[in-house]
């Protein structure tokens, strides 16, 4: 009997679960915010169906009524994507430990 | 591109996005573990792009779309003040959450562009898939945006309550389910929109009774539906880089939200369904009895941090407000001239984000070694000298451990009392966010300085 690959997604979603939960346990408390906008940029990656949809007009129709919110998807993703990753970065820089000498 | 090639590249963007939250284990290998997540979505974005195939006009316009959208990010993640990071999380997760429908709106309207059969006669399984997608995403959505009018301070931070709140929200919460299962046998598009409509609502709905200092848990909460949302569409569209990263941002918002909750010893129900403080202001204020306090000068606190051996800084919101962490760091410079050991210590929901302190004090070049967490560094106070609480108040009051019938009772608190003497910087003896007035106010040994606790900071600088 063949197994829907349904359940193939459904095992990674699970396993990634689990994954996040011992992942994100390890995270030092003072790096939440951080996680927090990182976190936000790879949820973007949303912008995957985003790009999906932008291109799904037929031949010669860039603007379809279904390809519209693909655009409109795609801009409010990358938003998040450049911001999240760079407000991350900046954020990360700032982290600075004790210099030995005084 | 062959489907085996991209499921293997979408793989390895998923594994990129662990290796980015693990990396934030230690502020030393954050940094990389940020450059994995960005390498990460460069990979999903460029499959995207090859397994499509189609270079037409309209890549160019994606190309288009996606730098305006990047410019508009890179300028904000630039412009923006390191105090108003809530707000930009807040804001950021609305728009991962609008993404979310908007991508089950296009799937909806012209599924054969993801394979999943013809308008009217959707594959079931995705039609479900779509509709929560589209509904997580929705509540995530108006959420958000509550969450950062509240925090913006456009619409006020306190609680919105009114009678038969509870019940409304439970018979929206049923009538998704319902609409969702009609959705399902008739594949109507108006109910799809019905659907996203009352998705929006509740998610307005279930914000706005909860005040701002619980914007920790409402933020982490809504941190993990974006996830969940982004799960939902990762399903509709079999993408495991979606699915995997739908998982760990749901997760990693859930055990934030967890460790807000237990942070202010309060049950995530209790939080969710709101109200908190609103009744008790009130209350408080009437019974508030006349007890004496000592209030000092800067000068007077000069004095006595000059003659400490050792100092313990406790920020919180107010610290924030006030952006008081540069003058603060100053202090502590001059402090530390005077070889006075000093070091900070942060409660698990000062401020209105997890880790919200740790950052300003990363802004103002603290560096964070010198900064504890409550259960590092409480058994510490007992041995300082002095207690510098700065814009923090319920996160301290001996209150939580002392008396149970206290709204607080149980919360874990600093133990501020114990140190030889505290320094306490607040504009008036109001109560704080619980509503409940603080017993530290009036120990013998705590010396209240009335003042902006930027403009206090610097004087006590000047004095030292």
């Amino acid at each position: 009997m063949e197994i829907d690959p349904f359940i193939f997604r459904l095992s990674i979603f699970i396993l990634s679960i689990f994954v996040g939960y011992y992942v994100v346990w390890s995270v030092t408390p003072s790096l939440h915010t951080p996680l927090m906008s990182v976190t936000n940029a790879i949820s973007s990656v949303i912008i995957v169906g985003a790009i999906i949809a932008a291109l799904s007009g037929s031949d010669g129709v860039v603007f379809s009524s279904s390809s519209v919110y693909g655009f409109l998807a795609i801009i409010l993703a990358a938003v998040n994507i450049f911001g999240g990753f760079l407000v991350t970065q900046r954020m990360l820089a700032m982290y600075k430990k004790k210099k030995k000498d005084k | 591109m062959s489907a085996n090639l991209s499921a293997i590249l979408y793989l390895v963007s998923g594994v990129l996005f662990i290796l980015a939250l693990r990396g934030l284990s230690s502020p030393e290998t954050s940094r990389q573990g940020n450059l994995f997540g960005i390498i990460g979505m460069v990979i999903a974005v460029t499959v995207t792009f090859l397994s499509v195939g189609n270079f037409s006009s309209g890549f160019i316009y994606v190309l288009i779309f996606l730098a305006i959208g990047g410019s508009i990010g890179a300028f904000i993640a630039y412009r923006i003040p390191m105090t108003a990071m809530p707000e930009l999380v807040a804001g950021f997760h609305s728009l991962v959450g609008l993404a979310a429908v908007f991508v089950a709106i296009s799937a909806f309207i012209n599924p054969a562009a993801f394979n999943l059969g013809v308008p009217g006669d959707i594959k079931l399984a995705s039609l479900i898939e779509m509709a929560i997608g589209a509904a997580v995403g929705a509540i995530t959505f108006s959420g958000s945006v509550i969450a950062f009018l509240k925090l913006q301070g456009i619409m006020s931070g306190a609680p919105i309550t009114f009678k038969g709140q509870h019940i409304l929200n439970a018979l929206l919460l049923i009538s998704i389910v319902i609409l969702t299962i009609y959705l399902c046998s008739t594949q109507s598009s108006n109910l799809f929109w019905i659907l996203i409509a009352v998705s929006f609502l509740i998610g307005f709905l279930i914000i706005i009774p909860i005040g701002g200092a619980d914007m920790p848990v409402v933020i982490s909460m809504l941190n993990s539906y974006s996830g969940w949302a982004a799960a939902g569409i990762g399903f509709t569209l079999e993408n495991t880089a979606l699915i995997i990263t739908g998982a760990l941002v749901g997760s990693s918002g859930a055990i934030l939200s967890y460790i807000m909750c237990k942070g202010m010893n309060r049950s995530f129900f209790n939080v969710i369904l709101g109200g908190f403080g609103a009744t008790d202001q009130t209350s408080g204020s009437q019974n508030k009895e006349q007890r004496p306090v000592k209030s000092g000068n800067a000068d007077d606190a000069a004095f006595l941090m000059k003659n400490a051996s050792s100092v313990i800084i406790v920020p919180g919101y107010g610290m924030a407000v006030a952006q008081a962490q540069h003058a603060l760091r100053e202090m502590v410079d001059t402090l530390k001239k005077n070889d006075i050991k000093v070091s900070y210590a942060i409660h698990p929901v000062a401020g209105r984000m997890p880790g919200h302190m740790n950052v300003l004090l990363a802004e103002a070049n603290v560096p964070y070694d010198e900064v504890f967490e409550l259960e590092e560094i409480n058994n510490d106070f007992a041995n300082a000298d002095v207690a510098f609480v700065i814009g923090a108040n319920d996160v301290t009051n001996p209150v939580a451990k002392t008396d149970p019938q206290s709204p607080i009772y149980g919360m874990p608190v600093l133990d501020v009392e114990k140190c030889k003497s505290v320094l306490f910087v607040k504009r008036s003896l109001s109560p704080g966010y619980a509503g409940i007035d603080n017993d530290l106010f009036y120990k013998e040994n705590t010396l209240m300085l009335f003042a902006d606790a930027k403009k206090m900071t610097e004087d006590i600088t000047k004095n030292l």
